[in-house]
């Protein structure tokens, strides 16, 4: 689907963020949010992969490695459809702000690095409207890498890319994976008309940034809660 | 010495004959964009899919044929829809609690499929075994298109399948077919009798009305991709019969009745 929300005659809108892990994405959008929320707005927030019924097959083929690049691509697009049918889209109707912590983008640009062809994952995500406002979080892709790999997490096999055979040692697989992923937004920015955000700013002045855009691409007093 | 397919048939599973017919390798393709990483000129085993409404005898043929191939010294593989080992119990649970949307269970099924077709489907090809599906992606679509789903964002989904080298469709009219099902079983199941369409609360009635749906869209499917409608009215002997004629002559790389691509 070509058309955003608003172009669909939805009354509410949906604003998505997008960016590599470390890019500070998920800050700006809790900011955001409370932002909207001290305005006394109707405003809902959504995390990409978070349904509970698909969680536990995702989790399973996860811990199994049972995941090919292809069921690996079904099984988040059917977590996908069951909170944009079920949570989505009757928030949406229902004239509320929603406020996504990713969203297909985020799967073109996995999906598409594992292997799947383009127009295939593109297809597969097409009953999906796009959002009204998305912000793409460019950072150096070394500063993002940094901010997740000082703390040495322990990564998990398919966050890492381990997947894709790119390296045996975790954490530069990692570093691979991210490179090719932030390849694959760039290439999107244009494509899907992403806001991109100078993700080196500091926090103060991107959220500044993010907040001036909203409010004059969207009517905010009409999302008020009704009382 | 070789076993002429006419002989074969004769014959049947009860053969004394030891030699064993090898397969003719024939080219394989996908119905769409494909899968990444694979190889299609390494499948050199046969894709058989048997569809038809249950009711329609379709596993019972399945079972029999089975048995055919495997005295006919095939290794043969069977498998289904909602058998993965990733997705099948969440499915079954989504399924008996009815809360998915139509877009949800329809990737959901297709996550199933995938799962099958890259870990047990495709791995028996190489291996050179004879797969027998029982359903395949037609079944999938039919139900789909019945309930309003788009037939366009359907064939982008499935062009992950591979085409099969035959497919069977059991058909059997409606009328027929519910009484076939009350001859086994008791009650109407609520998935097959399209209960989740609203078509009737009269559960016989839904059955019907929707059992002709399918059927019509089946029919309509057919046109596009070519495969055998069976009647499956016959006795199963019968049946059967034309079944083994039919998985014969693709053994013997036969690819004038070859389903295509669409």
């Amino acid at each position: 689907m070509t058309h955003t929300f608003a172009d669909l005659g939805f009354p509410g809108r949906l604003i998505a963020v997008e960016g590599l892990d470390g890019s500070g994405k998920s800050t700006q959008i809790y900011l955001l949010k409370r932002w909207l929320e001290m305005r006394g707005l109707k405003v809902f927030f959504s995390e990409w992969n978070s349904s509970a019924l698909v969680k536990s097959a995702t989790s399973k083929g996860k811990k199994q490695n049972l995941l090919t690049p292809t069921t690996f691509s079904l099984i988040h697009a059917t977590d996908f459809a069951d909170r944009y049918e079920r949570q989505l889209l009757p928030l949406l109707k229902a004239g509320y702000l929603v406020l996504c912590d990713r969203y297909i983008y985020t799967a073109f640009a996995r999906d598409v690095v594992r292997g799947c062809p383009p127009a295939w994952v593109r297809g597969v995500y097409s009953f999906a409207a796009r959002p009204d406002i998305t912000f793409f979080f460019r950072s150096h892709l070394e500063v993002s890498l940094n901010r997740i790999l000082d703390n040495r997490p322990t990564l998990k096999h398919h966050e890492a890319g381990m997947d894709l055979g790119l390296s045996t040692d975790p954490y530069e697989s990692f570093r691979i994976f991210q490179g090719r992923i932030f390849e694959q937004y760039l290439a999107m920015s244009t494509e899907f008309d992403f806001v991109v955000m100078d993700a080196n700013r500091r926090i103060e002045e991107q959220q500044g940034l993010v907040r001036k855009f909203v409010e004059d691409r969207i009517g905010l007093e009409t999302y008020a809660v009704v009382k | 010495m070789k076993r002429t397919t006419k002989r074969n048939t004769r014959r049947g599973s009860a053969n004394d004959d030891p030699s064993v017919l090898v397969p003719k390798v024939t080219p394989k393709r996908f119905f769409g964009l494909g899968l990444p990483g694979v190889d299609l000129e390494k499948l050199s085993g046969k894709l058989v899919v048997v569809e038809g409404a249950d009711g329609s005898g379709r596993s019972t043929q399945i079972v029999r044929l089975v048995q055919w191939l495997e005295a006919s010294g095939h290794h043969t593989l069977q498998v289904g829809l909602k058998r993965s080992s990733l997705v099948s119990e969440e499915l079954e649970t989504a399924q008996q609690g009815n809360i998915l949307s139509r877009t949800t269970l329809s990737l959901f099924y297709a996550t199933d499929f995938a799962d099958q077709l890259e870990n047990n489907i495709l791995p028996a090809l190489r291996a050179g075994s004879i797969v027998i599906a029982d359903r395949y992606i037609y079944t999938l679509m039919v139900r789909d298109l019945v309930r309003g789903m788009d037939e366009d964002w359907l064939r982008n989904l499935y062009g992950i399948a591979l085409v099969p080298d035959a497919v069977f469709y059991l058909e059997v009219r409606p009328e027929i077919l519910v009484q076939r099902v009350f001859a086994k079983q008791q009650a109407l199941d609520y998935w097959e009798s399209g209960m989740d369409l609203g078509l009737s609360r009269d559960m016989f009635d839904s059955f019907l009305q929707y059992q002709s749906r399918m059927r019509d869209t089946f029919r309509r499917l057919q046109r596009r991709y070519g495969f055998d409608i069976i009647d499956a009215e016959r006795s199963m002997d019968e049946v059967n019969a034309e079944l083994r004629q039919r998985i014969e002559n693709v053994l013997a790389g036969d690819l004038s009745r070859q389903p295509t691509a669409g």
